[in-house]
């Protein structure tokens, strides 16, 4: 048996060792906000964090996460009450078929902290400082790809809700 | 993905007495999930060592560090000791892979993970990695991710590590742990095996052996480090061609300089003979030219890697510029314990 917390919510589940945790999420308990896209790790849509720190959803198998802690795009605000960064997503149309939507916000939310906790990214200046411009974000967010090529207003969006949480 | 037994170990013992033909130890699982989902891996038995105590630790030893195992590429790239001592590490790590994938690969897995030969990755192709024997599809396909050095005439793949090749640049070893629990250590460079006549054999572990550590030596305090990456899109894509630079300087002449080379060979390539070209010299362009013409081969092993001859001439060129300080940025090691190169 594998228990998760997701969202804040216990599981316990009996599964198949060839689950991945996005399967588990998606087809196990109806959570289909994280999406499937390439399966590969490739495109980031299965973005979710565990523990805080975000992963491809779709390379974990489950049974390595028993225990764990879970959030996903349902964990974050609600359609009645947005979050920061949902509202900046709307806000500046930082999508065009919405299909890697949830992992972009799952993967900034991420970001944010990385930021906060000083980790800097290849195009960092100087390894000691980490700054949230444009090319900052647009390397962090690399992991995510959006194939209607929404990226100015996605990394809008992210500014954007930098400055409402700061 | 093929059905397998699920099994987590309780210790590296463990671990070790469950090991055989048909298992694969898993850890952070990022490329090997890839590989068992295209049936390339098809593992009976997965052992997971994901939550073996201590092995996440990166620890002091001696002047340098000891890098557990399990240690995550995002915990190695960001540790402050990291950032300050072996920059070039930091910088070669964040090169590679995404945040994401950072944060679940762990140190000896990305040694450990397997070529992107587009070959080996496809099984309706031959290759003799993948099935020993079946011929190499990569000699009449697309040379743009093969290799440059170390091939033969049956495996023309790269390792696609950048960690590996900021190690390499470093001289770090790898220590291997043994069924028996004896443990060994192998200079990074030397845990890799040249495809020759079995390019399925990658690495000189033994059956049963687990990689426990990477061990950093002390710090060079005041090298300049830097390392450059040349890729098909700006983040999120294999190298190229890389290089990974550590340089002593003084004055305008180079010290003593260590340099290795990713996305050109089956592990991070190094030639002792360039860097001692560069020793001794002046940090100037006609150098960087004599160097540049002591690394690069006069043919490719495939038509289309040829491209990576002149390009690998150019960015070890644009290397050397920063890392000497002629151009751009560089990190310097920073330590209060220990001056000039070792």
């Amino acid at each position: 048996m594998t228990k998760l917390t997701v969202n804040g919510q216990s599981h316990t589940l009996e599964l198949d060792p060839r689950t991945t945790l996005l399967d588990a999420l998606r087809d196990h308990l109806d959570l289909t906000g994280s999406k499937k896209g390439c399966d590969h790790g490739q495109c980031g849509a299965c973005t979710v964090l565990v523990n805080g720190t975000r992963v491809n959803s779709c390379l974990c198998l489950a049974a390595m996460h028993d225990g764990d802690e879970i959030t996903t795009i349902e964990g974050l605000g609600s359609p009645e009450s947005l979050n920061a960064l949902q509202a900046a997503f709307v806000e500046k149309d930082g999508y065009q078929c919405g299909y890697c939507t949830p992992g972009q916000i799952m993967s900034a939310t991420a970001l944010f902290e990385e930021l906060k906790a000083g980790q800097p990214s290849y195009v960092s200046e100087d390894l000691d400082r980490a700054e949230m411009t444009d090319a900052e974000i647009a390397e962090r967010m690399s992991g995510n790809l959006c194939r209607c090529s929404a990226y100015p207003l996605i990394r809008e969006a992210i500014a954007m809700a930098a400055e409402v949480k700061s | 993905m093929r059905p397998f037994e699920y099994e987590r170990a309780g210790s590296l013992a463990d671990a070790s007495g469950m090991m055989g033909d048909a298992a694969s130890i898993i850890a952070g699982g990022t490329n090997l999930m890839d590989l068992m989902k295209i049936q390339v891996m098809t593992p009976s038995r997965v052992i997971d060592i994901s939550r073996l105590p201590d092995m996440d630790r990166i620890e002091t030893h001696g002047d340098g560090l000891r890098i557990g195992a399990l240690v995550t590429n995002t915990a190695l790239a960001t540790d402050p000791r990291i950032r300050a001592g072996w920059p070039v590490l930091s910088r070669a790590i964040l090169a590679g892979a995404s945040a994401q994938i950072r944060n679940k690969a762990t140190t000896g897995g990305n040694l450990l993970q397997r070529t992107r030969c587009p070959y080996f990755y496809d099984t309706a192709m031959n290759c003799n990695k993948r099935v020993p024997g079946t011929g190499c599809s990569a000699k009449g396909g697309s040379g743009r991710m093969l290799a440059l050095f170390g091939t033969s005439e049956d495996c023309l793949a790269a390792h696609p590590s950048d960690m590996a090749v900021g190690l390499a640049a470093l001289g770090a070893e790898v220590e291997i742990r043994a069924p028996s629990g004896d443990l060994r250590t192998l200079p990074v460079t030397q845990l890799y095996a040249l495809p020759g006549n079995r390019p399925d054999i990658e690495t000189h572990l033994n059956e049963g052996e687990i990689i426990t550590a990477v061990i950093l030596p002390a710090p060079r305090a005041g090298t300049q480090q830097t390392y450059r990456k040349v890729r098909d899109r700006a983040s999120y894509a294999f190298a190229l061609v890389s290089v990974a630079a550590v340089v002593a300087m003084d004055g305008d002449t180079i010290a003593e300089a260590s340099l290795a080379f990713g996305g050109v060979a089956p592990r991070p390539w190094t030639d002792a003979s360039v860097n001692a070209v560069l020793a001794g010299a002046k940090a100037e362009n006609a150098t960087f030219e004599r160097a540049a013409a002591q690394l690069v081969p006069d043919a490719a092993p495939h038509e289309e890697t040829d491209f990576k001859r002149p390009l690998l001439r150019r960015t070890l060129i644009a290397t050397l510029r920063e890392a000497t300080g002629l151009a751009g940025r560089v990190d310097t090691a920073r330590t209060a314990s220990a001056g000039g190169m070792q």
